[in-house]
């Protein structure tokens, strides 16, 4: 196997959001993921990437005060 | 003229099924419109929804199905908030915050360990997290990588979406949300340290 695809901790860390995104062209997935195979502290980064986009995506909705939602139906009834 | 009938008349005397319609979508979207408002926005956000739904009704024929209405309702408040950017004529801030490159929080969390004793070490500093101190996060950074990160990873916007809302080629909004993430990060870190959010004993009772 050629090393040509290796690529520094940085180039990888760089990748791992487009990397999960789907959002990489086929080369650099596959240097990520060769990169993945050999370095822990990438997998680490790649971990914590994951559990971010989580915490991101599941974070709970701001709450709409009661006395807002009231004045927005109000308004929208007006229209 | 029967009673009921006046009830259901607007202004012009006549029945107006259309506004009857959007009334009856709109208001099962006004909670997830406030939130986003509020991401988007410091202060204001009331005001915000109230323009998008003006928007949204005089552009209501261009809403194809019902189904889209969520979407197409955040696409408009979207739209009204890139123009209020605008109008307040603030000039793209792009100049770089810091050297970011090199922050990882990831690496961060290790080394400084904030939690000597856990195991989930970055899911507790997440946890530590509640939606008000995210949203204090979010409102810190610039517009510019505020909004695609608001729009890409809370709201599940595709990023050629999001580059069309913003008006900005692809490859722009992907660099901003690259710097984004970082900044994001970085601000997590500082957050954190000041609200007290490393502390176990972290003032429930105030
Ligand atoms: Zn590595």
């Amino acid at each position: 196997m050629s090393d040509t695809k290796a690529i520094p901790c940085s180039e990888a860390v760089r990748q791992l959001w487009d990397y999960l995104d789907h959002a990489i062209q086929p080369e650099d997935q596959e240097k990520v993921e060769k990169h993945l195979s050999f370095c822990r502290r990438c997998c680490g980064e790649l971990e914590f990437a994951k559990e971010m986009r989580a915490f991101l995506a599941t974070s709970t909705a701001e709450e709409i005060p009661p006395y807002v939602k009231e004045r927005l139906e109000r308004f929208v009834e007006r229209l | 003229m029967h009673a009921e009938s006046v009830i259901a008349m607007s202004e012009a005397g006549v029945r107006d099924p259309t506004k009857e319609a959007f009334q009856e979508l709109v208001l099962a979207e006004l909670p997830a419109l406030y939130s986003l408002a509020r991401r988007l926005v410091r202060d204001g956000a009331e005001d915000l929804v109230q323009e998008a739904l003006l928007q949204a009704f005089r552009g209501f024929a261009t809403l194809k199905e019902d189904a889209a209405a969520g979407r197409w309702l955040k696409t408009i408040l979207v739209n009204v908030f890139r123009d209020q950017l605008r109008k307040r004529s603030r000039t793209v801030d792009e100049r770089p915050m810091g050297d970011l490159d090199d922050f990882s929080l990831y690496r961060t969390l290790v080394d400084e360990d904030p939690f000597p004793y856990s195991d989930t070490l970055h899911l507790d500093f997440l946890q530590g997290f509640d939606s008000e101190d995210l949203r204090e996060v979010l409102i810190r950074l610039p517009d510019i990588y505020r909004i695609p990160l608001v729009l890409r990873y809370m709201d599940g916007f595709a990023t050629k979406e999001i580059a069309r809302l913003m008006d900005a080629p692809l490859g722009t909004i992907l660099a901003r949300l690259h710097r984004g993430r970082r900044l994001l990060e970085r601000e997590m870190w500082t957050y954190a340290q000041e609200a007290g959010l490393l502390t176990k004993e972290r003032a429930e009772d105030e």
